[in-house]
């Protein structure tokens, strides 16, 4: 097929989305990742090796880099150019949502039926599509600037370039197989770029970390694709959850493409008509195991699938990973974070909802036990995650664990049934979470900058000038005053540990970094929620009014997931505004903050790593106004006059529309509440009074031994490691391999081996005496027939004759004997 | 019953033989002609084995409809759907007195099994091209096991089958014992050898009665009616008789219940099936490592010579998991269906013991000695679902693991070579130094733990399936309690052993190839030469390419896997 055929033919167009990454990985790491060999003592490798001395390095060569980049820039602005195109495409079909754009080929024939590969562009995808490859781009923008110094350019680019090809496959992925291909992809990737800098073993380590956490819960996963496809015989969306089964038993019938007709026949009937799907089939089958204790097979299959996206989108319990994969370069974060790994996840299960919810219907309270475990785990993280991000100091970690807390809000919705609401955030928190994760990656780059200008100038003024000094990290908040005694004057002691990420190193950037600023408090604020402007608010807002409808409704869960949410959405302004105070109001705190900037304003890092941010900040406050309640007060008729945008739109996925609920002013006034509640709260501990240099965190004394329990995450790490990690190394080492491997079975071997060697010996013994005494017995007699035959050879040619002529008339007469010559004579 | 035009499959056995021969009469001086014949003849071995994989007809028989049609009738067409899948045949009869014919032919399982011995013995020999030590012994007993190995992917018949089969264990032992890692070459070659030996010798003594028991069955009335009918037919050689080790008159006898006779050694409820299927199928399987006879392979594994440990988990260990599969699985269905569904329980150890091991080994080569346990416990878990998805996946996944772990020990052997240590601790940043070996290393890593693109996952995904589907048709029952639906918990565990995989494979990446390169430590360690970077892709593309496009090979199994489901009595 040419490539004609591809660009004109509507259904096949999606085909080429993932294509320019996938490329431009392939590209990359074969062909321009060239690199030259320099001394690793040379300032051009960025000191990643002091260790290395005399040693030569690959460092990426100049042209390399450049090629780097433009390869890698055209592959994620062909794949934005051509989503924008296949979604004008969609949304100009006239069902859009009953009518797709799909297009699938064979891709390998198991037992009778063959397994089809294929892309599909519904609603969702189209929403997906719009956000995904938008943020790639300005990600990818934003990593000409950020890892510009790095020697590794070309590697980071083409690992970046293969995680954005990745998502896409993922995100037009028409059936369950291909996209957890695209899932499993993405982990890689993560899992290389978390360590990218693996020299350093805290990088490597995150990044294993990460790979097993989501690992484990890909496998569980997988085992519910596996289940799902061995009972319906496809993978593929559509026929699982939108088309109507083709036969009316139950039997277990291969649908391979399910009949259109018979799509347009059901449509035809109604659209209340419940219709017959796979999915509601199996919502009514028994499922394998616990189906006794009325599980259905689609409940099965569902919590396997949520338990995959518990891993990937970091819920508790398997969050673990997240907050260590700040390790890797900032651009990777908000790949993982906004754009891509963890929103996959959030995808996933909003696109397989349908099989989630078969069997159940949470608008009339009526939930299924995936629905239940995702309500329950999300309410439950948003808030956990959210007590969690209010005491760490790192710029990076308060965002992880905000992404951890903002994905809690989307599988809880989710779980209580507000698909389209979840499928908001989802958007909207990509968008603000992607702004700041590079908000967060200027301001470090900005400190680093700082430090280094510190450096350079240390020498003149090492002595006289007397160094602000940070607030010391974790360990040390206890102890905090002894340690600054002991600490002040000690050159060695700061620069050893200085963090450019730890916010009480930072203050008043809002002077040096004043874009950086902006673009920060605008993503802080629609994190927050603040009200009526950002984008944030508009779509938490949809989640609480969801939830609060069920509440109304006396349903339990949706009661559990209001209050949880609405305190967690409280703790999210107040943190947004601590960590916004931290960094940027006040004065400087340390000489490294006083100096940080992204180098001149003109310079390519600079413009690199602000253009994405501003256009972010775009989105991150006008991306909300597509979802407004059409009967919010003013604004709903200014913005859904005609209903609500997003939810007409992305609801058309659903094979029965999800109706919308009725405008109810009370979880309105809620999130006004909560959201300028907690940023008024942030604003009078951190604005107010701004944190000086060498002064603790004023929530240290207020929480107290809270605090500590919180900074280090509930002890979360140290607990798996207790419950989890050490006993599978005990039961490998001790157990498995020193016990049953090498003491019981080798054991047995050796004791066989022992009592054959006894046998043996025994035997060598009898041997000795009996068969030797034989045995020796016969040479010896044969020795002294020798002797006696020996006298016989004389050497005396007429005793030979004699003995010649004694042979022959012997054999004669035997000969004659046994033939019976003799007896014939006469 | 097609003869082939010329007698490729011959060649591809007897061009090892030769070659080690000449290589005999060579001067042991000249080690170049030595390499350069040895690896010639594995050249052309491979390049036979391609054109047999390419010319593979994989949609065979015009008559698929038909058969398909009769096996849902509940007619037993095994014989028929093995001779239509028999391809490039040869028949001699050799010693018909005894039964014994020189047949040889492949199917669908065994195409891709010759392709993957002609990969692995042509990687072999380049990554022994520096041995200097009697390299010409080593490269004539190298290319005998190979010829063995060979031997038993094509024969038919199954005294041929066993003739080879000792025939590649031998020159095994000497490789070991002469050549191995000095600690522990000759407990490794004797464990290794005594194992293997006990096993062979079992299921050489089912076999035996095996035949016994079907030539009882062809010389009454109805069998003989039912062999003359095959002869007639073309689905058995037609100078078969009676008394024969054919593998399709065994096929024949199997499918019209020569071994389900009741009444067998004078027990009522004995069947000759159920009495000798364990027998035979662990007595091969200790081969493919089942547990609890594994303990041979890990050890073996790690005393080899990279080369031999290449051949020796890549290709040696899918003969006992082949030879399992014809001789038990086909030809004995019924204690197949009887005794199955408490070996998979040995299959799952396997998976999940083999991988917890394997991730507390200190030694580079015991960790991938044991990721073969636990990846070939995946292959008889295949077997053990007894239907197409999971056959499919096992026969991929011997495949796959083929290359896989051949990649592994390449790369072991290449680190070890230069860093003259395989204690993992000590290694680190070897990513920087050898970067080749890092990045082979990972990707077969990756196939392993079944990342998806890569032939692992296609591997995995059929078995993890067909154990899904066949859980709830299979239920063990052991005297009065009956276990039902179980399929499903083990396939759960064992996907968790996976996880374990995963686990090991980024330890040994992390501590090896990751952090910081101790160049003091290592002086004069640095990057692969030509020849080991050609090995290293030759044997990461098929991983790949499977996995992106798994039709290459997977229609081509199922053509092999379809006579034993037909035997098995599943409708295929």
């Amino acid at each position: 097929m040419d490539l004609n055929t591809f660009i004109s033919d509507p259904n096949l167009l999606p085909w080429l989305i993932p294509v320019g990454p996938l490329l431009a990985f392939v590209i990359i790491s074969l062909l321009t990742n060239r690199s030259k060999l320099i001394p690793a003592t040379s300032p051009k490798y960025g000191g990643h090796h002091p260790d290395y001395d005399g040693m030569l390095v690959p460092v990426v060569t100049d042209l390399s880099r450049v090629v780097t980049i433009v390869v890698g820039m055209s592959g994620i602005v062909a794949a934005w150019l051509i989503s924008l195109r296949v979604i004008s495409l969609a949304v100009g079909l006239p069902d859009f949502g009953h009518d797709v754009l799909s297009s699938s080929l064979m891709w390998m024939s198991t037992g009778e039926t063959g397994f089809r590969m294929g892309v599909l562009v519904d609603p969702l995808t189209a929403v997906m599509l719009f956000m995904v490859p938008l943020a790639c781009t300005m990600i990818f923008i934003y990593s000409i600037g950020y890892m510009a110094n790095d020697p590794r350019q070309s590697r980071f680019f083409s690992m970046i370039a293969l995680f954005a090809g990745a998502m896409l496959t993922l995100v037009v992925a028409d059936n369950l197989l291909l996209l957890f291909i695209g899932w499993e992809v993405m982990g890689l990737c993560s899992y290389l770029l978390i360590g990218f800098w693996f020299e350093k073993e805290s990088a490597y380590k995150a990044a294993i970390k990460a790979f097993m956490t989501t690992r484990v819960a890909d496998m569980i996963m997988l085992l519910g694709i596996v289940y799902l496809y061995a009972s319906v015989g496809t993978l593929n969306f559509r026929d699982i959850m939108y088309n109507p089964l083709p036969a009316a038993e139950g039997e277990h019938v291969m649908v391979v493409e399910a009949e259109a007709a018979a799509t347009e026949e059901a449509a035809a009937e109604g659209e209340h008509a419940v219709v017959e799907t796979w999915a509601s089939q199996l919502g009514a089958t028994p499922a394998l195991i616990l189906g006794g204790w009325g599980v259905s097979a689609a409940s099965l299959i569902g919590i396997f699938i949520v338990i995959g996206t518990i891993g990937k989108s970091a819920q508790f319990p398997l969050h673990v990973w997240l907050p260590d994969a700040m390790e890797g370069p900032t651009p990777v974060s908000a790949m993982i974070h906004a754009a891509a790994m963890v929103s996959a996840g959030v995808y996933t299960v909003i696109r397989m909802y349908p099989l989630l919810e078969a069997g159940g219907h949470p608008h009339d309270g009526v939930f299924t036990p995936p629905l239940l475990l995702m309500a329950f785990v999300g309410a439950f993280t948003a808030l956990f995650a959210a007590t969690i991000a209010v005491a760490q100091n790192d710029v990076k970690k308060v965002l992880a664990y905000s992404t951890i807390s903002q994905l809690g809000f989307m599988i809880a919705a989710l779980g209580i049934g507000a698909y389209i609401a979840a499928a908001f955030h989802l958007i909207t928190h990509a968008f603000f979470k992607a702004l700041l994760f590079m908000a967060s990656g200027a301001v470090i780059h900005g400190m680093e900058h700082g430090e280094h200008h510190v450096h350079a100038h240390a020498h003149g003024h090492e002595h006289d000038e007397p160094h602000l000094l940070p607030a010391h990290t974790a360990e040390h908040e206890g102890h905090a005053d002894e340690h600054h005694s002991a600490d002040i004057g000690d050159e060695e002691a700061e620069h050893g540990h200085f963090d450019p990420q730890d916010m009480l190193n930072m203050g008043g950037l809002r002077k040096t970094m004043p874009v950086t600023f902006i673009t920060f408090l605008i993503g802080g604020l629609s994190l927050a929620g603040f009200p009526l402007i950002t984008a944030g608010f508009w779509s938490k807002d949809e989640i609480l009014a969801d939830a609060w409808y069920g509440t109304t409704h006396g349903f339990g869960p949706h009661a559990f997931v209001f209050v949880l949410l609405a305190i967690a959405a409280f703790l999210t302004a107040f943190y947004t505004m601590r960590q916004l105070g931290l960094t940027f109001w006040g004065e400087p705190r340390s000489e490294a903050a006083k100096h940080a900037n992204l180098g001149p304003g003109t310079g390519v890092v600079a413009i690199m790593m602000t253009l994405p941010l501003v256009v972010l900040a775009f989105f991150a406050i006008f991306a909300g106004f597509v979802g407004v309640h059409p009967d919010f007060p003013i604004l709903g008729g200014l913005f859904s006059g005609a209903g609500n945008p997003f939810h007409d739109f992305v609801g058309a996925t659903l094979i029965n529309h999800p109706e919308g609920i009725p405008f109810n002013p009370f979880p309105v006034l809620v999130s006004f509440a909560v959201a300028l509640g907690g940023l008024a709260v942030g604003w009078w501990m951190y604005w107010r009074v701004p944190l000086q240099a060498g002064q603790p965190d004023p929530l240290v004394s207020i929480l107290g031994p809270i605090h500590t329990t919180l900074r280090n995450k509930y002890y979360f790490d140290e607990l798996n490691d207790i419950l989890f990690v050490r006993p599978s190394v005990w039961f490998a080492r001790a157990v498995a391999y020193e016990f049953i491997d090498r003491g019981i079975i080798d054991g047995f071997l050796h004791l066989i081996a022992r009592v054959a060697t006894w046998i043996g010996d025994f035997i060598k013994m009898l041997n000795l005496w009996l068969i030797d005494g034989v045995g020796d017995g016969i040479p010896e007699l044969i020795a002294r027939t020798g002797i006696w035959f020996r006298r016989l050879q004389t050497g005396r040619v007429q005793q030979y004759m004699l003995l010649l002529a004694l042979a022959v008339i012997l054999i004669g007469i035997i000969f004659a004997l046994s033939t019976g010559v003799l007896q014939a004579a006469p | 019953m097609t003869q082939a035009a010329f007698p490729v499959l011959s060649l591809i056995i007897f061009v090892p033989i030769i070659a080690a021969v000449v290589i005999l009469f060579i001067k042991r001086e000249q080690a170049d002609l030595i390499r350069g014949i040895a690896i010639g003849a594995a050249a052309i071995c491979f390049l036979l084995s391609l054109f047999v994989y390419l010319n593979y007809n994989s949609q065979v028989s015009a008559l698929n409809e038909n058969l398909d049609a009769a096996a849902a009738s509940g007619e037993n067409v095994g014989t028929q759907m093995f001779s239509e899948a028999l391809q490039f045949e040869e028949y001699v009869p050799w010693l018909p007195e005894l039964g014994i014919g020189y047949h040889l032919g492949v199917d669908g399982l065994s195409a891709p099994m010759v392709l993957l011995t002609g990969m692995v013995a042509v990687a072999g020999v380049l990554v022994s091209w520096k041995i200097s030590d009697r390299t010409r012994e080593f490269m004539a007993f190298f290319l005998l096991l190979v010829a063995g190995v060979y031997g038993v992917f094509v024969a038919i018949d199954l005294f041929l089958l066993l003739f080879f089969y000792e025939l590649s264990i031998f020159p095994m032992y000497l490789l070991i014992a002469t050549w191995g890692w000095v600690q522990l070459r000759e407990y490794a070659a004797m464990k290794l050898t005594l194992y293997i030996l006990i096993g062979s010798v079992i299921a050489m003594i089912g076999i035996i009665a095996m035949v016994l028991v079907a030539r009882d069955y062809f010389i009454t009335d109805a069998g003989a009616a039912v062999l003359q009918n095959a002869i007639a037919n073309g689905w058995v050689p037609a100078q078969t008789t009676a008394f024969s080790f054919d593998m399709n008159v065994m096929t024949l006898a199997a499918e019209n219940g020569a071994f389900s006779q009741p009444g067998y050694a004078g027990v009522d409820v004995l069947t000759f099936a159920r009495l000798w299927f364990p027998f035979i199928f662990i007595g091969f399987a200790v081969l493919a490592g089942v547990f609890p006879f594994h303990n041979w392979s890990p050890d073996g594994h790690v005393a080899a010579p990279t080369a031999v440990s290449m051949i020796h988990a890549g290709v040696l260990m899918k003969l006992g998991a082949y030879a399992a599969l014809r001789c038990g699985v086909q030809l004995l269905p019924e204690g197949a269906q009887v005794h199955l569904p408490w070996i998979v329980f040995l299959t799952l150890i396997n998976v999940v013991y083999g991988a917890f091991i394997a991730f507390r080994q200190r030694d580079f080569k015991y960790v991938i000695g044991f990721s073969s346990v636990s990846h070939m416990g995946l292959v008889s878990m295949g077997f053990a679902t007894m239907n197409m998805t999971g056959m499919t996946g096992a026969g991929l996944q011997m495949f796959s693991h083929g290359a896989m772990t051949a990649l592994f020990f390449g790369c072991v052997g290449m680190v070890y070579d230069r860093a003259h240590t395989r204690d993992i601790p000590s290694l680190g940043g070897f990513a920087k130094v050898m970067p080749w070996v890092a990045a082979a290393f990972i990707i077969g890593g990756l196939a392993g733990m079944g990342m998806p693109g890569l032939s692992g996952f296609i591997a995995e995904f059929p078995i993890f399936q067909g154990m899904w589907e066949a859980s709830e048709q299979i239920s063990l029952s052991l005297g009065g309690f009956e276990l039902t639906n179980y399929y499903s918990i083990i396939v759960i565990i064992a996907a968790l052993g996976i996880v374990i995989t995963a686990a090991y494979v980024l330890r040994v990446v992390s501590q090896v190839f990751f952090g910081e390169f101790n160049r003091a430590q290592y002086p004069d360690v640095d990057d692969i030469t030509v020849r080991e970077r050609f090995v290293l892709l030759f044997l990461g593309a098929p991983l790949i390419l499977i996995g992106i496009a798994p039709s290459v090979m997977a229609p081509m199994l199922q053509v092999g896997m379809r006579p034993v489901l037909a035997m098995l009595g599943v409708g295929v």
